[in-house]
């Protein structure tokens, strides 16, 4: 039976830790509601999202409530909408009407995020796929809850660098689209490499076309609860530390696993994955920074930061497949700079560069996210930091995600406030050197040789 | 069966036990065991219950023992049993 000691580790965890259920996801597959005629489109996706999701945001509140776990997002991710548009869209503002529709649903159900509004163009754009791009920066613009997506390169199709130039465009133009609200509208704009079809997480959220009509995703979180734990492990050897990490991560996951169980059950719908990520919000003592710092740096960014955040990264995994029977998403430790308290302070502080955040994101889950840049910095430039992203994502076979925010109006030595989850993060300086030459050449990079598996 | 655990946590006072029971005997909620020791100098109660005879949800019931504490200068929680025995037991 359970004891007092037992009872007493878990509600500390939760009240003093920060531990929590990130986000239940319910992902609708959004292929039935293809037709030729738009408003019909609409409709459809209007009415299969409202139904599926009616009790979403009731049923993760009585879980809650019952178990005494907080969850702090109910979200929904979808089909791409490339996909379920492409039949009846024949310019961007089509597609911007399927935007509406999405944060409108949105509303109505109470879930606030919807992800998915993307394109999955790692080898080539279809006319819809361009078109559904090009219609982003007023799409994020218009709406409040939707997160847009586009997959440009996977480690078996190579980059798509065509894509990667017309995203750098596109994220200078959400920015200034959104200019009145700090560019906000990047901070719902993800970009790809070899991007998941269940990733509970925003903002890259998307139903992959390759998983049934819906499916519950969870991701926990808990940055708090392995910080604390390393406390009580401080000066011992890395066997000990890693024992530590391993032993708290399959705890966090369990609870993530629990809760999933109940959505699903609940619900009456399918159970998909648990994504066993470490995701830091910008409250004290939920930070990944600080878990790194707990390890043994005086402040993220130092020499030493790489090698331990791939042990962070791997001990997170080994003791989260344990707890789970399906593991998957992104599954890793989240770098987020306007996010984590720690990490605004390490950039605050100058020990940590956007070269030093490119050189983490190999060894950890996505990659550079929410980062802000000077606004005038050139939409060639960002598309050269997409392409280098992508390169270590197909390289390495693993995800990668650049997620980034030219403030408008804004210069390095500026801080930019996004407020509640998506924090507040000091402008970050970029390389000036141009790469221009480099982005203009169009056309696709090849597939790595270790891809040929066949 | 359907468990949960109560955990009491505060001050120690005269009657906590006494109060929480009576709730507990007053809404059909039976006391499987009790524990309690004192940890972070505070006083801490743990009681392993099931819940199946009541006729109140668990939302009715976290509710009212809230208010309970309240009045006591505790804080008592209630919560389903699993989420103790998926985080500690294999």
């Amino acid at each position: 039976m359970i004891n007092i000691f037992e009872v007493h580790e878990t509600n500390k965890m939760i009240e003093q830790e920060n531990l929590d259920v990130r986000t239940i996801t319910l992902g609708i597959s959004l292929l039935d509601c293809i037709d030729a005629d738009l408003d019909v489109v609409c409709e459809k996706v209007y009415t299969k999202i409202t139904t599926l999701a009616k009790d979403l945001v009731k049923t993760g509140e009585d879980i809650s409530l019952e178990y005494g776990i907080p969850i702090v997002n109910k979200r929904i991710s979808i089909t791409p909408a490339a996909l379920v548009g492409g039949a009846a869209c024949k310019s961007p503002e089509d597609f911007v009407q399927i935007a509406r529709t999405l944060d409108r649903a949105a509303k109505e159900v109470g879930v606030n995020f919807l992800g998915g509004y993307s394109a999955l163009v790692a080898k080539g754009m279809t006319k819809a796929d361009e078109l559904l791009i090009r219609s982003i920066p007023e799409a994020l613009s218009v709406t409040e809850r939707v997160c847009s997506s586009v997959n440009v390169g996977s480690t078996k199709t190579g980059i798509n660098m065509d894509a990667v130039r017309l995203m750098g465009d596109i994220v200078h133009e959400t920015a200034e689209r959104t200019a009145d609200q700090d560019s906000l509208g990047c901070a719902k704009l993800v970009v790809f490499c070899n991007a998941p079809d269940d990733n509970p997480f925003m903002a890259g959220a998307f139903h992959g076309v390759t998983e049934a009509d819906a499916v519950i995703n969870v991701g926990v979180s808990g940055p708090g609860v392995v910080k604390y734990a390393l406390e009580q492990v401080r000066g011992a050897d890395f066997e000990q530390l890693c024992e530590t990490i391993k032993k708290t991560a399959f705890k966090i996951t369990r609870v993530g696993q629990l809760v999933a169980q109940e959505a699903s059950r609940r619900l009456g719908i399918p159970f998909g994955i648990i994504d066993l990520s470490l995701a830091p919000t910008p409250a004290v003592g939920d930070s990944v920074a600080e878990i790194l710092q707990e390890i043994g740096l005086e402040s993220v960014g130092a020499p030493g930061t790489t090698a331990a955040l791939a042990l962070l990264n791997d001990q997170v995994k080994k003791g989260g497949v344990m707890a789970s029977s399906y593991v998957g998403g992104l599954s890793g430790a989240f770098i987020p700079v306007s996010e984590d308290q720690g990490m605004i302070q390490a950039v605050n502080a100058g020990s940590l560069t956007l070269e030093k955040l490119e050189a983490m994101t190999c060894v950890c889950s996505v990659g550079l996210d929410m980062i802000a840049i000077p606004g005038d910095t050139a939409s060639t430039t960002i598309a050269g930091i997409i392409a280098d992203e992508m390169a270590i994502g197909m390289v390495n076979q693993k995800t990668t995600a650049v997620r980034l925010i030219p403030v408008i109006g804004k210069d390095v030595g500026e801080v930019v406030e996004f407020g509640g989850l998506l924090g507040y993060a000091p402008i970050m300086p970029v390389n000036r050197f141009s790469c221009e030459g480099f982005v203009n050449r169009g056309g696709r990079i090849p597939a790595p040789i270790h891809s040929f598996k066949n | 069966m359907k468990k949960a655990i109560i955990t009491v946590v505060g001050k120690d006072t005269v009657g906590i036990i006494a109060r929480v029971c009576t709730y507990l005997a007053d809404n059909q909620i039976n006391i499987l065991d009790i524990s309690q020791t004192i940890l972070d100098g505070l006083f801490n109660m743990m009681m392993i219950t099931d819940i199946s005879g009541t006729g109140k949800t668990m939302g009715e019931i976290t509710e009212e023992l809230d208010r309970l504490g309240d009045e006591i200068g505790v804080v008592i929680r209630c919560q389903l049993e699993d989420i103790f025995t998926k985080m500690h037991r294999i």
